[in-house]
């Protein structure tokens, strides 16, 4: 199981062992804890979401109103996706060898090779 | 001079500032981070609105009057907001409850004001009906999800609704100076209590009935909770006059 990469890592103070999330978080030091959301932003210029952090609510609704409030209050964004934090899945850090370093001497995945036609303006 | 015209900026200016002045109290204070933030956004929304009507009275009255004057340098009696703004943070209930009522009812007053045949402060309404929308959804979600929340919460909810309910109705009690906006606004009040009634429905929360109605806000009649909002609110301007950041 330890070294699959299927093996779901939690992010942040979600403990990895329950996927319930916030089950023991509400055991232990707060019982009244919110859950954790991750908030993705959108800027005037950007055509992604990008991720701005993290924040706790009862709910989505609250997560968007939180978002819109702690995220956006200087123009940040003209767009908000909020995600509970439990259901994201993050690789494992341990493991960033063989996922990644792979890839590093396989310089011919780039698209450099190829030779464009000139008619081929924007790439 | 319109007289009726400055007064009534005032009251609009001194409703924004002193509810803005009650949410700010909450700085550092909020249940959570992100609420103490939402809370004085809404605070800085309000400030922002009195500010304009501020800096438009000023004008009107000349004489060297500059928004600073006009808010820090008046008395008591001479600040024309009405009384539910001025009324106590208390708990979270408290406070969310009584921003559901200011919103709801300063939503349907720019809705109003914004088509003003005063140029000066339609355009401030207009600018204003933004912030406001989302104050009223923000704290309508609020009251919805204490009054249906727990047992606890419900009954902050119910404490909070016998403390702010007889302040409610001044809101469409029109003052004198009220005549200059172009439109009664005990008209708006169906419309506010259509608004309150589809809330409080979803926070299965009960209307009160026949409750004694306090008013006198608007004409410089406070309760005793103003003076100690202004002591603090323009000690500063009083102890060093002009002083300046």
């Amino acid at each position: 199981m330890n070294n699959s990469f299927f093996r779901k890592f939690y992010y942040g103070d979600i403990p990895e062992e329950s996927g319930g999330g916030n089950a023991a978080i509400a055991k232990s030091e707060n019982a009244h804890a919110w859950p954790l959301w991750e908030i993705f932003v959108r800027s005037k210029q950007g055509l992604d979401h990008k991720h701005v952090g993290s924040l706790h609510a009862a709910d989505a609704t609250m997560a968007m109103e939180n978002a819109r409030d702690v995220y956006t209050r200087r123009q940040e964004g003209v767009s908000i996706w909020v995600v509970e934090s439990k259901y994201i899945t993050a690789s494992n850090p341990e493991e960033a060898g063989e996922l990644y370093e792979p890839a590093a001497d396989k310089i011919y995945r780039h698209p450099t090779f190829y030779e464009l036609p000139d008619e081929v303006a924007h790439m | 001079m319109n007289s009726s015209l400055i007064d009534y900026t005032l009251h609009l200016a001194d409703n924004a500032l002193i509810i803005a002045q009650r949410n700010a109290e909450w700085c550092g204070h909020g249940p959570i981070l992100e609420q103490d933030i939402a809370i004085t956004n809404i605070s800085l929304d309000q400030l922002g609105q009195s500010r304009n009507f501020y800096q438009y009275a000023a004008k009107l009255i000349g004489n060297n009057a500059t928004e600073d004057s006009l808010a820090y340098l008046r008395t008591e009696r001479e600040f024309k907001n009405s009384l539910l703004a001025e009324q106590p943070n208390g708990d979270w209930a408290q406070t969310v409850l009584r921003q559901f009522f200011f919103s709801a009812y300063q939503f349907l007053l720019y809705e109003k004001l914004q088509h003003s045949n005063d140029e000066q402060l339609a355009a401030i309404a207009a600018k204003a009906l933004k912030e406001v929308t989302y104050h009223q959804r923000w704290s309508s979600e609020w009251v919805i999800r204490l009054g249906d929340g727990t047992e606890e919460s419900r009954q902050r909810m119910l404490n909070a609704i016998d403390e702010l309910w007889r302040y409610t109705g001044e809101l469409f009690v029109a003052a004198g100076y009220e005549a200059v906006s172009g439109f009664d606004i005990a008209l708006l009040k169906e419309d506010w209590m259509k608004k309150v009634n589809a809330v409080f429905e979803e926070a299965t929360l009960p209307i009160p009935e026949k409750v004694f109605i306090q008013t006198g806000g608007k004409t410089g009649t406070h309760t005793e909770h103003l003076g100690y909002i202004l002591t603090e609110l323009q000690y500063l301007q009083r102890t060093y006059p002009n002083a300046e950041w």
